[in-house]
Parts: C-alpha cells; sequence; structure tokens
C-alpha cells in the first residue's frame, strides 16, 4: 500500500467517523492539534534534539489567540494565524538563545524557559486570571457564527485541512536543503563549519518551525476548548510532546498523528477502565515500543509503505532506519 | 613573482610549556602542491588548524588570498576559498555518499531552498561529475558510514572540492588505509586537484607519496619549518633525515 493511500483514507476516516460517533469531534481535534506540535518536535528530533518546553509556544498561541477574540471578538481563522504568529515569534526570540546549546542543556533549557512563561501567567492573574484560566469566546468561522455542534465539525475540517497541509510541508522542508543539513547537526556539525555552512542559523530556522507549529496546535486546541489555562504551558505537556515523538516515530510526519491519535485515544479509554493508574499503562506502552519498536509506530508500518521516505530515527536510537 | 596564495607571518602558539608553532614564515604560491612531513606532535596540525580557524594564534598573521584571515572563523575562512578535509574522515554518517555531496554543494548558495528537494538541486549535475571525479559514482546511493576507510577519506576531499576552493588542505589523506590502496588514493586526488586547478598542502607520513606527487616538501621539526623546498632537496637535509625520516 502506497503512503498517499493511506494518508487517504486516514484523512477520510477522520472526516467522516465524527458524522457516525459524533463524541469523536472533540478528541479528533485535540488529536490533531496534539500531532501538529509534535511535528514540530519531530523537527527538532531530526537535528538530534529532543526540547522539554515545547508547549510554551502552545501555550502562548492559546493566550494570544483568546486575547485577540476577547478584545477585538476576531474570526477562528484570523485567531489561528495570530496563534500561530504568536508561537513563532516567542521560537525566533528564545531559538536566538536556544541554538547555542545542544543535547541536555538544550532540553532542560526550553524546560526552565517553559516554566518561567507558566510562573509569569500564573502570577500576573489580574490580566491572565491565574491558575483559572480564560474562556475563549465562540468566534464566528469565515464569518458566520455557528452553533457548537456545526461549529466543530468545521474545526475538525480546518485541523484535517491543517494536519495533511503542514504534514505534506514538513516532508518537503525534511528532504530540502535546509532540512537535509538540519539532519546533519545529528550527526557532524563541525563538518557543517567546515563547508561554510552556519549550524546555528540552520538549525534557528528549525526551531522557528518547530514552534510555528506548536503554536498552530495551541491555537486549534484554545479553540476547541474555549478556555486557557497555564497548564497548557506546564513541562507535563512538553512531555507528553516528546513522549507522542516517540511512540509515533520521528521518520516521517505521519508518525506525529499516529502517535497522537493513539495517545489521545489511550489515555480517554485507560483513563475509564483502569482510573488513577492509566499513566502506567501508558509508561508501560511507551517501554514496550522503545524496545520492540525504536523507530516508533510508523516504522512499524514503514516496510510495507513502498512510498515510505522513513529515513529518520527515534531520539533513542541513532542511526536505526525502518 | 605573483603574490602568494597563502602566506604567514611570525605565527606562534604554545600549549602551557609546549611550543607548537614557532614563529612560523611561510608562503605558499597558486599552482604549488606542498607536503608536509614531521613526525607527530611536531605541530603540522596545529598550522593546519591555524590556518582554518580551529585555533587562533597567540602572535603572527595568516593571509590568504591577500585578506588577513588570522582568528576568523573556520566558516569565513572556508567562504573565502580556503577548505580542508580530515585524517578522520569528517562526513555525515546518517547520510548517503551523494546526499553528502549536495549538502557540501547548497553551502554555495546564497539561501537555502526550504521546500525544493535536495536531489532537484541545481548542483546535482556537479555533484555527480565529482562523484566520477573521485571515483564514487557506484556508491551514490549508499551510506556513507558503510563506507570502507578509503572511499571515506575520498569522500571527505569530494565534500570540500563541492566548495570550488582556491585551497585545499588535506590532513592525512592516506593514513588508515592499506599500502597498496594509499596509491589509488593519491592517484585519484591529484588528478582531480589537477583537473580542477586546485593548489593544495597535503599531510603525510610516508615518503614514497611525498616523493612521487609533491611538488614541493615542508619539514616541520618542534613547531618550526626545518626545511622547505623541492621534495628531493629536502629528504637529503642531515636534519630531516635525523628527525623526520629517521637513520636508513
Amino acid at each position: 500500500m502506497r503512503i498517499r493511500l493511506l494518508i487517504a483514507m486516514l484523512v477520510a476516516a477522520a472526516l467522516l467517523l465524527p458524522h457516525v460517533q459524533p463524541w469523536l469531534k472533540t478528541p479528533f481535534i485535540m488529536a490533531l492539534a496534539n500531532g501538529l506540535a509534535v511535528l514540530g518536535a519531530i523537527i527538532l528530533i531530526r537535528a538530534g534534539q529532543v526540547s522539554f518546553g515545547s508547549a510554551m509556544f502552545a501555550c502562548i498561541a492559546g493566550y494570544a489567540a483568546t486575547f485577540a477574540a476577547r478584545l477585538w471578538q476576531w474570526d477562528a481563522l484570523a485567531l489561528i494565524a495570530v496563534g500561530t504568529t504568536a508561537g513563532a515569534l516567542l521560537g525566533a526570540l528564545v531559538g536566538l538563545f536556544m541554538v547555542r546549546y545542544r543535547g541536555i542543556f538544550f532540553g532542560m533549557l526550553n524546560l526552565a524557559f517553559s516554566m518561567v512563561l507558566f510562573s509569569i501567567i500564573v502570577k500576573f492573574s489580574r490580566i491572565t486570571n491565574g491558575t483559572d484560566g480564560l474562556r475563549l469566546p465562540r468566534p464566528t468561522i469565515a464569518g458566520m457564527q455557528l452553533e457548537r455542534d456545526v461549529y466543530e465539525s468545521v474545526l475538525l475540517v480546518l485541523a484535517v485541512g491543517a494536519a495533511v497541509l503542514c504534514g505534506w510541508l514538513v516532508q518537503r522542508y525534511f528532504r530540502s536543503s535546509a532540512g537535509q543539513t538540519l539532519a546533519a547537526i545529528k550527526t557532524n556539525e563541525t563538518r557543517l563549519e567546515y563547508l561554510g555552512i552556519s549550524p546555528k542559523r540552520v538549525f534557528w530556522v528549525g526551531y522557528v518551525i518547530a514552534a510555528a507549529l506548536c503554536g498552530l496546535g495551541g491555537s486549534l486546541f484554545a479553540l476547541t476548548q474555549g478556555l486557557v489555562t497555564p497548564e497548557m504551558g506546564y513541562w507535563v505537556r512538553s512531555a507528553e510532546i516528546v513522549f507522542i515523538a516517540i511512540l509515533g516515530g520521528a521518520g516521517h510526519a505521519l508518525g506525529a498523528f499516529l502517535g497522537a491519535f493513539v495517545f489521545e485515544f489511550a489515555k480517554l479509554y485507560l483513563a475509564a477502565y483502569i482510573q488513577g493508574a492509566w499513566q502506567m499503562a501508558l509508561g508501560i506502552v511507551l517501554l514496550v515500543i522503545i524496545f520492540a519498536a525504536p523507530a516508533g509506530l510508523f516504522g512499524l508500518f514503514a516496510r510495507y509503505l513502498p512510498g515510505a521516505r522513513a529515513n529518520a530515527t527515534s531520539p533513542i536510537t541513532k542511526g536505526a532506519r525502518p | 613573482m605573483t603574490a602568494p596564495l597563502l602566506q604567514t607571518r611570525g605565527l606562534s602558539l604554545a600549549f602551557g610549556g609546549v611550543t607548537a608553532a614557532d614563529n612560523i614564515d611561510f608562503d605558499l604560491h597558486e599552482g604549488e602542491c606542498l607536503a608536509v612531513v614531521g613526525q607527530n606532535g611536531a605541530g603540522k596540525t596545529t598550522f593546519i588548524n591555524i590556518c582554518t580557524g580551529y585555533l587562533k594564534p597567540t602572535s603572527g598573521t595568516v593571509t590568504f588570498d591577500g585578506h588577513d584571515i588570522t582568528g576568523l572563523s573556520s566558516r569565513l575562512i572556508t567562504r573565502r576559498g580556503l577548505c580542508r578535509s580530515f585524517q578522520i574522515p569528517q562526513i555525515f554518517t546518517e547520510h548517503t555518499v551523494r546526499e553528502c555531496m549536495l549538502i557540501a554543494a547548497s553551502s554555495r548558495s546564497s539561501s537555502m531552498s526550504l521546500l525544493r528537494p535536495m536531489e532537484q538541486s541545481s548542483f546535482a549535475a556537479e555533484v555527480d561529475d565529482t562523484l566520477h571525479l573521485v571515483g564514487l559514482s557506484a556508491r551514490a546511493h549508499d551510506r556513507a558510514d558503510l563506507l570502507p576507510e578509503g572511499h571515506r577519506k575520498l569522500l571527505d576531499v569530494a565534500m570540500a572540492l563541492m566548495l570550488k576552493p582556491r585551497l585545499l588542505i588535506m590532513d592525512e589523506p592516506t593514513s588508515g588505509v592499506s599500502s597498496e590502496e594509499k596509491h589509488t588514493i593519491m592517484e585519484t586526488l591529484m588528478a582531480a586537484l589537477n583537473e580542477r586547478r586546485i593548489t593544495s598542502i597535503f599531510v603525510e607520513h610516508d615518503i614514497d607519496i611525498v616523493r612521487r606527487y609533491a611538488t614541493r616538501l615542508a619539514a616541520w621539526i618542534s613547531g618550526r619549518i626545518a626545511a622547505d623546498g623541492p621534495p628531493q632537496d629536502v629528504l637529503r637535509d642531515p636534519e630531516v633525515i635525523r628527525n623526520v625520516i629517521g637513520e636508513q
């Protein structure tokens, strides 16, 4: 089966299943929003770096969209653009500092920045309403004021469209000179310098793209929930993004969404059936993935997909190709 | 006589109490193929590392093509046309041979494409030509980490060739390969350098290789150039025989 056919089938399922089972709309949108953030994490993994602070970009995007909605009653499409831009701008700023570090220092400094943002949002409660968060009033979409059910259906279509477009663009980026050079940072940054290339600049571009994708995911999340809280930027959310990236596999953009859907539904069902211990079950799933399928869920499928270009690795296995 | 392509004046560097470069005055002109010999620790690689920006000298200047490049970063020096290869080949181990070459070539673009597939790069034909030139066409789609050492050495140099250097410095291009393979590698490299008219410096321990391929020889002893000139003259120098070649 070719990968494009598989993606078409998954897109059709994502659009049609919620019409049969309407309760699926919200978890599907959440999974797609998470998948977009994971797509950003995968870009960094290509360079051999793991960030434990990606959620800060989703958080800033959610708050930016919420403020714009509350202050100016902007349309949902404009709010998505505002959120994505806010994520990218914060990424551009933080990235100037981050691109100087690698490995554990990169991961932990990202975490530190995300916790600074978390604390600022909590402390400035007069503006942000602290840990209670801010309600995002349901905006119009393309000028139309919609009922909740239709609103969610349109958001689902937007989320699927964004996932397909961003997935395609990220795959193009991976195959481009910039993307291949980003991957070369993982194996030989020194040589890049001796080729006249600035690894910091290449990594900064990747970092900003990753932040923009997290911002897009955060905007969709905020529009779906109708509420933003500092929890969106808490380190646990960043760790979930890394978890999903390992679960889905970093070899292809599709891995981000496979991982996000499995994570969303595993969390949903495990929380319902084994209350209080669902995190343990997810941990066991992660251990099984690390040992049995180090290239993630996508890696399991890749060998049956002639069109798949699964040439990257998980952050835990250097050099393994599915 | 034309101005030297590479010139150093009073170049010195010490690591603690060890002098790795001792007031080196050196000129290299366009078209020369200089071999550098010396025992381990004599300062050969230190000299290369200073010229290519990896180390900063304690004193002295490095001039390349009329411009002072002392203290510039390796990236900026490379972009001026002074490139190098390494004793331990520096390649991208998770990329194919062709991808390594395309990444090297992409550094010549003013801006890297974010969406255009690298294999459709305008450098693709040039990459194929260069791979043919160094005899790696058959391995183009193999992963670089699967290459034997000799092929890694060739790839390392071939990546530098993609930058169209004015001067290429090769640090021990034949180390770690069999004696039969050494000559094959040098024949291939010299043919490529001659075809592209690239001035070169290579560090070498094998005197047969030096005799055969170098047009000029510089012998390093304790951080200074003890003898410099035509290979046959330098190899007769008593100090060089005593300290570099060994009594024969």
